[in-house]
């Protein structure tokens, strides 16, 4: 897939598609916004709910949580996920000490085969400019704020490596079931720039 | 989001909750064509009728109608139907093609 790749070149296809969207959007016929919330409306078959019930997994299967910070890509493909082949996947967990924030500073490298498509806004140059000069700050804009003592790190994804992270189980939560743990883990949340949380 | 009717266009691929998509690229087209039918710059059944015309042209060329190459056909009927709408000039589109290879490729071209 070349879709999230740096080096390789687009393919025929891919790069037909982004030649019509783009004439398209210049004559003002269709506009990246309406686009994307169709994308967004259809893509249910992959997409961010994938991502979930791998974060659910991790959190109530110390096993498999343990293989999948170890091994993203061999854990999930053992697992029957499809689509990461062909690139590696990196899990990075969050923690009291360390959050994790996912961009990709070149282009919009993205787990899609976990998350689905990715939105615009991962998309756009301030998101790409500001996750690298000013995470913090980035994170405010997205309604987080963060202990002094939590640091932030900053993931860049490229052609080789793809990362999703694994947010921090929320407090409360103890009595879950995976299932139930599964509805509150948004895509927000799986790069970095939300929390899982109960409220929602 | 009104959902035109895709049980017209025969071996689309679907589940139960709509269209399936390998690459994210699919989905792109599709909302293309969405869009432009929302807009009112065909009718469904001039999109499905172009649709089958591009299927049968391929399978005419000796495409194997395995499935997986559904949206290759569908991208092809899509520009062939922006080009007959006058939306876009078939030279416009090459262009814009090449333009955006070198600039993926002056983007991304390097190692690092």
């Amino acid at each position: 897939m070349t879709e999230s790749s740096h080096r390789a070149p687009l393919s025929d296809v891919q790069l037909r598609v982004r030649a019509l969207e783009s004439l398209l959007t210049e004559k003002g016929v269709v506009n990246r916004e309406t686009l994307d919330g169709i994308v967004d409306h259809y893509e249910n078959k992959v997409g961010p709910h994938i991502g979930a019930a791998i974060v659910a997994r991790a959190w109530t299967d110390p096993e498999f949580k343990a293989r999948l910070l170890e091994d993203a890509s061999a854990t999930l493909a053992e697992q029957g996920y499809t689509g990461i082949e062909g690139s590696h996947m990196v899990v990075v967990e969050n923690t009291d000490a360390i959050h994790n924030l996912v961009v990709c500073t070149l282009c919009s490298c993205y787990p899609w085969p976990v998350l689905g498509l990715p939105p615009n806004w991962y998309k756009s140059t301030p998101y790409r400019a500001k996750a690298v000069r000013d995470p913090r700050g980035l994170l405010r804009e997205f309604g987080l704020e963060l202990p002094e003592e939590t640091a932030v790190r900053v993931w860049d994804s490229n052609a080789e490596i793809r990362y999703l992270v694994l947010p921090k189980r929320p407090e409360g939560t103890e009595n879950m079931s995976e299932a139930e743990l599964q509805e509150i883990v948004t895509r927000d949340s799986m790069v970095g720039t939300g929390q899982a949380t109960l409220e929602q | 989001m009104q959902t035109p009717d895709l049980d017209s266009l025969p071996g689309i691929p679907l589940d139960e909750d709509g269209p399936v998509f390998r690459e994210p690229w699919q989905a792109q087209a599709f909302a293309l064509v969405l869009k432009l039918h929302e807009q009112g710059l065909f009718t469904w059944a001039e999109w499905a009728e172009r649709l089958n015309r591009a299927i049968s042209a391929a399978r005419a060329a000796g495409d194997p109608n395995l499935g997986n190459t559904y949206y290759h056909h569908w991208l092809a009927a899509l520009e062939g139907i922006a080009a007959d709408k006058r939306l876009v000039t078939s030279e416009a589109l090459a262009r814009r093609r090449d333009e955006v290879q070198e600039e993926h490729q002056r983007l991304h071209g390097h190692s690092h």
